[in-house]
């Protein structure tokens, strides 16, 4: 039964495929469906920009927040806020409220590179609502930085309010912890499934399901996933001879669907960090008697790992040598989006560890916006069979 | 004044830079000869006042880098490392660099010793991403200094707020576990007396170089900014904190005093003043400059020399009974005022506008550096809503030759004069 607030329609009733479609649809819709539907039905929405951002505290004052992770559009009003040599994640995601596509009451972006501290910047000079930059540790080590980060939470929440013209109580806050635990649970269902029996499920379809995460309300979301994860899990689809791989690269700037679907063809992607915001926190948070230290904590102290934090107890070569040998992966697949300086710089470091382990990657770069993957399918297939066949 | 003290003091700054710079580096090989200690550094935060506490020299890779470009060999440090898998799409002073330590050191101005630390601020996110390099090569110490920036431009946290104390308190936190990674590093004990007298320097510098800055307002100005400025930016960098460096800034003043009191001016015939927004392009160095010169266009002032000293430019003062409080909230409010010149230079340009008296902007928003680059032209279209002033835009980099088009940005930078000209022209018959 359609719920009428729901904002996701018409997947209830259907069967798997049509509904692993429509997510696929509404992953790669620009003009945003959902997030639209939220806004007409009189909610507010909190734009944040990838990597991570603790969404519960938007979450708890009623708003939708809403993962900015690009799109596939031309940049017609965005280049001219840019100069060249730059990732094309921050131009579309500013493009997407330059040609109104989506309104936002609040945009938050973090210090993850370069480009994406100065687009609070650049967002605050074209728009008038608090357009700011969430300074989240650089320095997790730091015996002070979860005090810091429960401070710097505070302060974000008293400006979440102020936009949602709604107070936070401890309840809502304890409340928006527990739906989003919930969800981090059914998103780390999924991925068990891609790992243990991954011709159920393609790396396209499983992206859209989580991307849909920052799209809708987490409740709904919760919702979707809690039916779909028993059909994926019956689906009658018989398993194939394709190589086992993690693919790597997708932390920030994504991959477009077609891309992921070339990838399917010839392999099995049982793991990867496309999205990975969304699985920053590795465990469920218990949030105690105080929710933002909690938040906090879980961010420094329970959380998996990106080029674009440095973190001593988490050298990033050792934890996706790790990710490789949890998933039983046979090669790797490391990608860096195009003019991304942390993945490009951390792909140097990756080929040059599985170099030293003689474990066999393929490696590549990609933009949002391509559209031809010929060759790219070819190199991949040729990969494959050099593997399958040595 | 004699002629002969007037020859003395008139580009003394600039003379005395250079001759620092070459004592400067003959230490660091000396340094790299004995195989002793080093700190590897940044310019926008180098915590040299806590690392000249323990005696550490400090390098500042980012010199090297741009060194190689002014000599006209980067090319083959770029390609070195690109041969090693690094993209031409990232920053060229982390690949000079890559190259350099697989050189085992070797520059053109001498050889650079091996990290046994690195210490950074957030100032930059390069920074992190170069540092864990120098990590895995050296299993060396990585030290993060991490600065809260401002979150929303024009609502930088003030001193007194709670906001602040908290911001500063995890600065100080994280200086107190810097120095007791240091002790553990040297085997010297910390000496707060030492750290005071440091700090004394640094405030003598700080304070001097603030007036230097100011004293360019003068009609002529008495420095590039761009070519003389950047000898300037090189002392305050790698002398923070030492006698000899408080000595230079103080002769600097003393020089830029004298030429203001006699008008004397870098140029003979100054009729266009500029303010230079983003990196020179260190490739082509000198002729960068003279496609403004040519046309009696001067740098009077530049962004460059406020974040590339880690905002030394507000001239901030220590208090010396206090010092380790002191330096969490000098850190604190002049990287982050680094910071700020990179991703908000309008809002102090809009002021200096008038202030220097300025007939035009240049932006220079370079391949390699996206810290400054990417605001850029979004930067130019809000200054020329708030203020009537001309202004270039052109693309090159700091240290990749195969994206600095010397005709093209001529082409420009012509046009760009002939449009100041046609304004000035203009303006002169509108009064008649």
């Amino acid at each position: 039964m359609e719920n009428k607030t729901e904002i996701f329609k018409g997947w209830r009733g259907q069967p798997i495929e049509e509904i692993l479609w429509l997510c696929q649809e509404i992953a790669e819709d620009s003009n945003l469906p959902t997030v639209n539907a939220w806004r007409q039905n009189g909610g507010k929405v909190l734009g944040h920009f990838q990597v991570y951002f603790p969404e519960e505290i938007a979450h708890a004052a009623g708003m939708l927040p809403y993962k900015m992770c690009g799109a596939t559009l031309d940049s017609k009003h965005a280049d001219s806020r840019f100069g060249s040599y730059l990732c094309s994640i921050i131009k579309t995601s500013l493009e997407l409220v330059l040609s109104d596509r989506i309104k936002l009451d609040m945009f938050v972006t973090h210090p993850i590179c370069d480009a994406a501290r100065n687009l609070g910047t650049i967002w605050g000079r074209n728009y008038e609502y608090p357009c700011q930059i969430l300074y989240l540790p650089q320095n997790p080590n730091s015996s002070y930085s979860i005090q810091y980060l429960t401070d710097e939470y505070n302060r974000l929440k008293g400006v979440i309010e102020e936009v949602a013209e709604h107070k936070i109580t401890e309840k809502e806050l304890i409340n928006s912890v527990m739906i989003f635990n919930r969800n981090r649970q059914l998103i780390r269902n999924l991925y068990e499934i891609k790992k243990n029996k991954p011709w159920l499920i393609t790396v396209s379809e499983a992206y859209s399901l989580v991307k849909l995460a920052g799209m809708i309300p987490r409740e709904e979301h919760n919702n979707l996933l809690e039916t779909v994860l028993p059909m994926i899990e019956s689906r009658n689809i018989r398993k194939q001879d394709k190589m086992r791989v993690v693919f790597e690269g997708g932390f920030c700037e994504q991959p477009p669907l077609d891309m992921l679907r070339s990838i399917g063809r010839s392999c099995y992607v049982v793991d990867d960090d496309l999205l990975i915001g969304l699985r920053w926190i590795l465990n469920d948070i218990n949030p105690g008697n105080d929710s933002l230290k909690a938040l906090a904590t879980a961010y420094i102290d329970q959380s998996s790992y990106s080029p674009v934090q440095h973190d001593l107890r988490k050298p990033k070569e050792k934890m996706f040598v790790d990710r490789i040998k949890s998933s039983n992966a046979e090669a790797a697949i490391i990608t860096a989006a195009k003019m991304c300086e942390p993945g490009l710089e951390e792909q140097v470091t990756y080929t040059q560890t599985l170099d030293e382990m003689n474990f066999p990657y393929f490696i590549s770069e990609f933009e949002e916006n391509m559209t031809s993957f010929d060759h790219l399918e070819i190199q991949l297939e040729t990969f494959v069979e050099n593997l399958l066949f040595d | 004044m004699t002629n002969n003290g007037h020859e003395k003091l008139v580009g003394r700054g600039a003379r005395d830079g250079a001759q620092l710079f070459r004592e400067w580096f003959q230490r660091l090989s000396d340094t790299a000869e004995s195989g002793g200690h080093s700190a590897y550094v940044f310019v926008m935060g180098s915590m040299a006042e806590i690392l000249r506490v323990f005696d550490l020299p400090m390098v500042f890779p980012e010199i090297n880098s741009l060194q190689t470009a002014i000599r006209h060999v980067s090319a083959e440090f770029l390609n070195e490392a690109e041969d090693i898998g690094y993209s031409p799409d990232i920053c060229g002073y982390v690949k000079a660099d890559v190259a350099l330590q697989m050189r085992g050191g070797g520059h053109p101005m001498g050889k650079i010793p091996k990290p046994s630390i690195a210490v950074l601020t957030n100032a930059c996110n390069t920074y992190l991403k170069w540092a864990e390099i120098w990590e895995r090569m050296y299993e060396i110490p990585m030290v993060t200094v991490d600065v809260p920036a401002t979150r929303q431009a024009n609502q930088q946290s003030q001193p007194g707020s709670e906001q602040f104390n908290r911001e500063k308190k995890y600065v100080l936190e994280q200086i107190k576990e810097l120095i007791k990674i240091c002790e553990k590093l040297t085997g010297k004990k910390f000496d707060i007396d030492k750290l005071r007298q440091i700090m004394g320097y640094a405030n003598v510098m700080s304070k001097n170089w603030k007036r230097v800055l100011e004293l360019n307002k003068s009609q002529p100005s008495h420095f590039n900014a761009l070519t003389e400025g950047t000898i300037y930016l090189g002392v305050a960098n790698a002398f923070r904190g030492t006698e000899e460096g408080a000595q230079y800034f103080t002769d600097l003043v003393e020089e830029m005093e004298y030429m203001s009191k006699n008008n004397i001016g870098t140029l003979i015939d100054e009729k266009y003043r500029l303010c230079f927004i983003g990196v020179p392009c260190y490739p082509i160095f000198r002729r960068f400059n003279e496609l403004f010169t040519d046309w009696g266009g001067t740098f009077v002032t530049s962004t460059y020399l406020w974040f590339a000293t880690g905002g030394a430019n507000l001239g901030v003062q220590y208090d010396l009974k206090d010092p380790l409080d002191s330096l969490a909230e000098g850190v604190l409010i002049s990287v982050r005022d680094a910071m700020d010149s990179m991703f908000s230079p309008e809002i102090p340009l809009v002021k200096m506008i008038d202030e220097f008296n300025l007939d035009g902007v240049v932006y220079h928003p370079i391949k390699s550096c996206r810290t400054v680059s990417t605001g850029l032209a979004d930067n130019r279209r809000a200054l020329m809503e708030m203020k009537d002033i001309a202004t270039l835009f052109i693309e090159s980099d700091m240290m990749d030759q195969r994206v600095v088009s010397e005709a093209q940005m001529k082409n420009r930078v012509d046009a760009f004069f002939e449009g100041l000209d046609a304004r000035r022209t203009r303006e002169k018959m509108e009064q008649v």
